[in-house]
Order: C-alpha cells, then structure tokens, then sequence
C-alpha cells in the first residue's frame, strides 16, 4: 500500500535526474591499472603519514598509512606491487597532496577473504574490525566511521538511519548497491546496531529507486532480525533529500541545531555504502580499498557503475570504458550540485569519491552572471533558510566579514541557492568566500 | 569507437568551476521577455480604445528607456545590459501609467528620470530603491501637472484609430472615472458612464478613460495569470492589494460607512496595472511572504487613503512609492525561517 513519501518541508529543488543514463547497469569490475596514486589524505581530520618507502613491496590490503595524532583513518594500498614513490599527486581539492604511488603488480594473485560469524565477536572488537579497516563515510563526507560509532555517553542516541537517498543527478552507485547488495547492508547495519547498542534503524531512499527498495524489504524480510527493528522509509524525489540533516527531519522530525551533529538529536547515519563497507571489514577483514563509483554524463564513450580501486587515476577509467566525446567541457567528481571540477584527468579516486560525470557543453551553464535582481528564490530554495542573496552581495562590495548574520556558517554548500538563481550568480562561491572571512 | 588516448581527446582546457555545475533553465533575460509578453494585449487594445498614438507614446517610451540605460551604463562605466528586456519593461509600464494623449516628447524626460536617475544613479538593477517606471510619472505629474491629469481621451466608439492624430488636447478631452466618483460621487459616475451593471462589464474589458495601459482589467488579469503559473510572482502582493481596496474602499468609501462600492474600485485607475505589475516587482518589493503581504496590505490602504482624502483622485502610483522603501526593512524583519540556528546567533 503506498505510503505518503517523506520529505523535509523547507527549500529543496529538482534538477533533471539523468539516472536513466546508468541506473539499470549492473556493477562491473573496474580496470586494475599500471599504477595507482593512493592519496594520504582521503577522510575527515589529519592526514595519514606513510609507512612504506620507495620501493617497498606492498600486497593488496597491506597497511600503508597511518594518522599519528587526531582524527583519522587508516590507508591501505589497493593492489600488490611496489612502492614507485612516495611524494605528492593531483587532488580534487587542494591542486596536489601527499601520496603514495604504487607500481601494480598484475600478475599477483588477489587474496582471498573468507567469512566469519560476526555475531560471535563483542562491540569492543566489532568496532575495532571497523577501525583497522579505515572505514570513513563513503557518501562523501569521509568521517572516520570508527569515531563516529563511538558517539558521547551524554549523547542518547537510540536511532541508526541509513542513507540510501542518493539524491545528486547521475549517480546510482547507492542504487545498484542495494539492488545487488542488499542482504549484505542489511547484515551492516545489524553490526551497527550491535555497536551502538540500539535496535532500530530506519533506511531511507528516494522513490525514483522503488526497485531497490524492493529488493531491500526482501532483505530484511529474509534477514534473521533478533529484535532488531529495520523500518524503510521511501523519500520524496528532492534535491538536498540525502543531506543529513534534512535527512534526519524528514524521517524522525527532530531537528539538528545548528553547529551541531546528529548524535545531539540521538541520531546516527550512514551511508549505505559504508554500511556495506563495514559488513566487509567484520564478516570478511576486508580493509576499504575499493568501491562502488558512477561514470555518467553524455561526454563519456560508455557510462558504467564500476567496482574500482582507490588511487587509480581518471585517465585509466576514461580508457578502459572506451575514451572521451570531442565536446566533452567539463570532468567533474561526485554529483553535479556539490561534486569538484577538475582541471586534468591525472587526479585519482579516493575513498570519498562518489562518480565521475563527463559532461557536454549543453550540460553545463557557462554563461556570465549578473547583478542580484532580488528576486528571493534562493530563500526559498536554501532548505537552511539562509539568505544566500545578502551573502552574494555583501561579498562583493568587500563587506564578507559582516556575513555571519545571514547565516554562512551552517551553510553545507548544497547548490540549490546557485541553481535557481536566474542571474547565475556564483552563490556558493561567494558564501565560501566569505566562509573564509566572516566574523563568527 | 576507437581508443582515444586521453592527452589527446581533451581538446580545450576542462571547464573548472565551484559547484553546482547544473543550473535551473531560468534566466533573467527570460523573466523580463516573459514580462514583456505578458504587457502586449493591453498595448493592442488600447490602440483600438484611444487610438494609435497609444503605439506611438509606447514605442518612444521603450526606445527612450532602452537607450537612456546604455547611455547611463556606458556613462557610469559599467557593462550595457540591455539585453536582459528589464529597460523594455519600463518602457511599457511607463508608457501604460500616463495619459494617451500627452505630447510626444514627454514620455522621453520620464524614460530619463526613471532610467538614468531612479534606477542607474542608485545602483542599477538590484539596488534601485523605488519603481523606475512610477518615478518616472511621479515627476511627469510634478512638471507637467495640467497634461498629466488632463489629457484624457474618450473610447473610441466608431471610427478609426487614427481620429485623434493631429487634434490638441483640449478638442476631446474627458474625465476619468475616479475623478468623477471624487468630484460627483457614484451619480456622476452613472450619469457619464451607464448604468453599474454596464460599467462593470465595460470598465473589465477597459472601455473607459485613463492611462494607455490600465483599463482592460481582463487583459491585465490574463497576463497577470500567466506570470502566476510561470511562478514569477506570486498571489500575495496582488491579492492583498486588491483585497484591501476593496475591503477599505467598500468601508469609507461611500456616503456612510460600509456604502462603497469595491467592484468599482479596483476596475479604475491603476489598481490592476499597479497591483500586478508594479507592486511586484522584485527589486522594489519583498520577497518572503509575510512582507509581501504587509506590503500589499500597506500600498492598498495608502492607495484608498489618496483617493478619499488626497488631492488626486487616483492613489496607486504613489501608494506604491511609499511602500518601496520598506522593502529593505520587511527583507530583514520577515526573512526566511532558519533550520535551526545556534544558540545565541544573531536574528
């Protein structure tokens, strides 16, 4: 019987999904490429410092980087070879970044991973299988997973919700995942709940994926419960659904005060992705090497949902699904609302990288923008509620430091206030602009 | 498809941007060009109502707007848009707000005070204060005081459209009905015009005396339908403007109170022009929809306390004027409702 969808009741919009291009491609196993540029830096918090040397040899799953101090997560190489370097790479971000390059060995036998009862092991080693195996959130944020399930005493969390939204157009990764995956999410996030000491968990996807969530209500149907409570939860189809935050409100109701996190609202989420992460990591010691991406947009030869490895390069991907179209303009990683252009095809996956989209030039806006006309529809497309108009504006007559008033801080730079403005202006640009500046 | 290598397939520098790398098919340029279109049937039946020069006061109204905007771009040094249709829309609405048979020149130094001095010298577009196009009559009615409120021109009963080129003003000139409702009262109004029954139908298509653009509230209400649907404005300016001059004018309208006569009201004068077309434009009005209602509220009380106790009989240009300053309060005091912000930040 249909349920009425959930949704959050502020802002949101609804770019074209451009799912069809990708959402009914099984997961195919990715290129092992000559070499891979595995980055230090691929999660929230320090970066990790290299424990091998030029030309070490290194096996697949081996233990390569390590996080001193701080917050953190473990880095393991993706495949068996030799270390060629260890110096710096092209990253999305920041231009370049400490990295670890590795010649693969092809030749070299994959290890094998067999299987044990989880259910046999305490939540101290659950976590701890969680921890060695660098899990962070695969969705994009790369929170160190470990830290995450390890919330405050203070915090009452009673709540697990697993975020199968995938709201970004293009991607489908979270899709074919829990069309092919689904029992091993479902066994995820029973360990998660063994781990956090709690028994329910809700799962939310957006009903343009009513497939999946078919094939997850047979998981959990299958699924041996033992008094856990897994509750699905269709969304709406609206851009930021999968956001956390909106998220959250639109399945529980509670709200995340701003500066805050989910656990003060007793919540926890999870992506599905790194929920299936960390069934790998419990039931199999599979450290997180390689995942689950979406090669989409019209300016790619042949879109895929390729299994590949961390660290191996664009320029790999774009020549084993068959090159680039002449009117390819823009390459650019994750979704189209919050994913990172990137000037070469050199730059390498990490374990945060959620597709690649090749996109034409009548895929993207390149047109030039213009002067607020004040029109108000980013107001009412910030599901924040910010005034991204004023923001804009202030920056640009050099006044960023007064900004804080409206709001840029608890901005999460989701894009809606830019993809509506009718005069293009670069809304998120500005507010990160004036991130950097404004008084707190 | 043959292998490419990839140095050699990515022909141009990749485009690089901060995200989002979509946008929304809206546009400026689209907005205004909608607007504009909208604006056209009222223009084609009041050349059929007062004759042709209807065209002719439009035309060099919008061809002085749009010139006068890239003179004064090019003069304050900043990039010409006129592209973008929003000085075409002043044109229109400044052409549709003054009588039909002023002279020829006029329309000009209004174009130039809406367009070199309301909108350009306070910022261009986005910073302007006022309504250009209201600013631009406001000062026409403060120089030209006896063409302004007196070169009205009979509908066209028979005849062609071209019957009243050549003739001065005063060989045909007329009454609006507001000014004979405030002179008259509701008599008069019947006396000149038919009975209430035949002026409300006739005042709906526009058959009656005034402004180029203002008296087909059919048309009006058309055009204004369709930037509804479009979602470029939205019902709460208009309908809280029309409603409250309705609602006061019905109160203290008449001889005692609750004798007015709403319907009459709000299909003379400007009331659909304004309400539609002026009180909602972007700049000048709220965005969120408290403010939009207050502002409507605010600009249908000032227009109705114009014409009962003001010297003019019509309220609506300058009753959105006074308005238009609040803007920026009502922006700040009735911004949009936050997620949930941190304790103890500001607003």
């Amino acid at each position: 019987m249909p349920k009425p969808l959930l949704t959050f009741p502020k802002g949101g919009v609804h770019p074209p999904e451009f799912k069809e291009l990708t959402e009914k491609l099984p997961i195919e196993q990715g290129p092992v490429p000559k070499e891979l540029d595995i980055l230090l830096v691929q999660h929230f918090g320090a970066p990790c410092k290299p424990l091998v040397k030029k030309k070490a040899e290194v096996k697949e799953g081996d233990l390569i980087g390590k996080v001193e101090a701080g917050l953190g997560a473990n880095i393991h190489s993706s495949a068996t070879g030799i270390v060629k370097n260890v110096g710096k790479a092209p990253h999305p971000v920041s231009v370049t970044a400490p990295a670890v390059t590795i010649q693969v060995d092809s030749e070299a036998q994959a290890p094998s991973y067999e299987p044990k009862d989880w259910t046999s092991l305490s939540r101290e080693e659950l976590l701890a299988a969680v921890k060695k195996a660098g899990i962070v959130g695969i969705g994009g944020a790369g929170f160190p997973t470990h830290v995450k399930l390890s919330p405050p005493s203070e915090a009452k969390v009673d709540t697990l919700i697993l975020n199968g939204a995938e709201c970004e157009p293009y991607l489908t990764t979270d899709h074919r995942l829990m069309l092919e995956h689904s029992r091993e999410i479902i066994e995820g996030a029973k360990i998660i709940l063994t781990i956090l000491g709690i028994n329910t968990c809700h799962i939310g996807i957006e009903a343009n994926k009513m497939d999946a969530v078919e094939a997850m209500e047979r998981a959990i149907a299958e699924a041996n419960l033992n008094g856990f409570k897994i509750q699905l939860d269709p969304l709406q189809v609206k851009y930021p659904q999968g956001s956390e935050k909106q998220l959250i409100q639109s399945i529980t109701g509670r709200k995340v005060p701003g500066f805050g996190l989910p656990f003060d609202v007793g919540v926890i989420v999870q992506n599905v992705g790194t929920t299936k992460a960390i069934y790998d990591a419990v039931v199999f010691s599979k450290p997180l090497y390689e995942k689950v991406i979406t090669i989409s947009g019209r300016g790619i030869n042949r879109p895929a949902n390729l299994l590949v490895r961390i660290g191996t390069r664009i320029s790999d991907i774009v020549q084993y699904l068959g090159g680039v179209k002449p009117n390819l303009a823009k390459v650019v990683l994750g979704g189209p609302m919050m994913g990172f252009a990137v000037p070469s095809l050199e730059v390498p996956i990490t374990k945060t990288t959620s597709g690649i989209l090749f996109l034409t030039e009548d895929e993207i806006d390149t047109n030039p923008y213009g002067q607020c006309i004040r029109c108000g529809w980013c107001l009412d497309a910030c599901p924040m509620g910010l005034s991204p108009n004023e923001i804009g504006i202030y920056v640009e007559a050099g006044r960023a430091e007064d900004t804080s008033q409206f709001g840029v801080f608890e901005c999460f730079e989701c894009g809606c206030c830019a993809f509506v403005c009718p005069a293009k202006r670069p809304l998120v640009q500005f507010i990160r602009l004036a991130k950097s500046k404004a008084k707190k | 498809m043959e292998q490419d290598t990839i140095q050699e397939k990515v022909p141009t520098p990749l485009a690089v941007s901060v995200s989002p790398h979509i946008r929304s098919g809206e546009s400026v340029e689209k907005i205004m060009w909608t607007v504009v279109v909208c604006l056209l049937p009222p223009l084609v039946l009041s050349i059929f109502i007062f004759g042709i020069q209807t065209l002719i006061i439009t035309a060099i109204s919008v061809a002085s707007c749009v010139a006068t905007e890239a003179i004064s771009q090019k003069l304050l040094h900043r990039p010409i848009t006129i592209k973008d249709g929003s000085a075409v829309i002043t044109g229109l609405l400044l052409a549709y707000i003054i009588p039909p048979g002023v002279p020829y020149w006029m329309p000009i130094l209004g174009a130039v005070m809406a367009i070199y001095v309301a909108k350009h010298l306070l910022g261009g577009i986005g910073f302007n204060i006022f309504n250009p196009a209201l600013i631009g009559r406001a000062f026409l009615v403060a120089t030209f005081p006896v063409a302004m409120t007196s070169a009205w021109l009979p509908p066209i009963k028979h005849g062609s459209v071209f019957q009243y080129m050549g003739s001065g003003v005063d060989a045909v000139s007329t009454a609006t009905p507001l000014f004979i409702l405030k002179h008259y009262g509701i008599a008069g109004v019947i006396e000149k015009f038919g009975s209430l029954h035949s002026i409300y139908s006739s005042f709906f298509v526009g058959w009656r005396p005034g402004c180029i653009g203002e008296t087909s509230a059919l048309l009006l209400l058309l055009g204004g339908g369709y930037l509804l649907y479009k979602r470029y404005i939205t019902w709460h300016i208009p309908v809280s403007m029309i409603a409250s001059i309705a609602l006061l004018t019905w109160i203290f309208g008449g001889e005692r109170v609750f004798t007015g006569n709403p319907l009459l009201a709000i299909l003379s004068g400007g009331v659909m022009l304004g309400a539609l077309f002026m009180a909602t434009d972007y700049v000048t009005s709220p965005s969120q929809p408290t403010g939009k209602i207050l502002f409507g509220i605010g600009a249908g009380a000032l227009t109705v306390l114009i014409r009962l106790k003001g010297g003019y009989p019509e309220g609506v240009c300058y009753a959105i004027l006074l308005m238009n300053p609040l803007t920026p309060a009502f922006e700040q005091w009735f911004g949009p409702k936050r997620f949930a912000p941190p304790k103890g930040a500001m607003k």
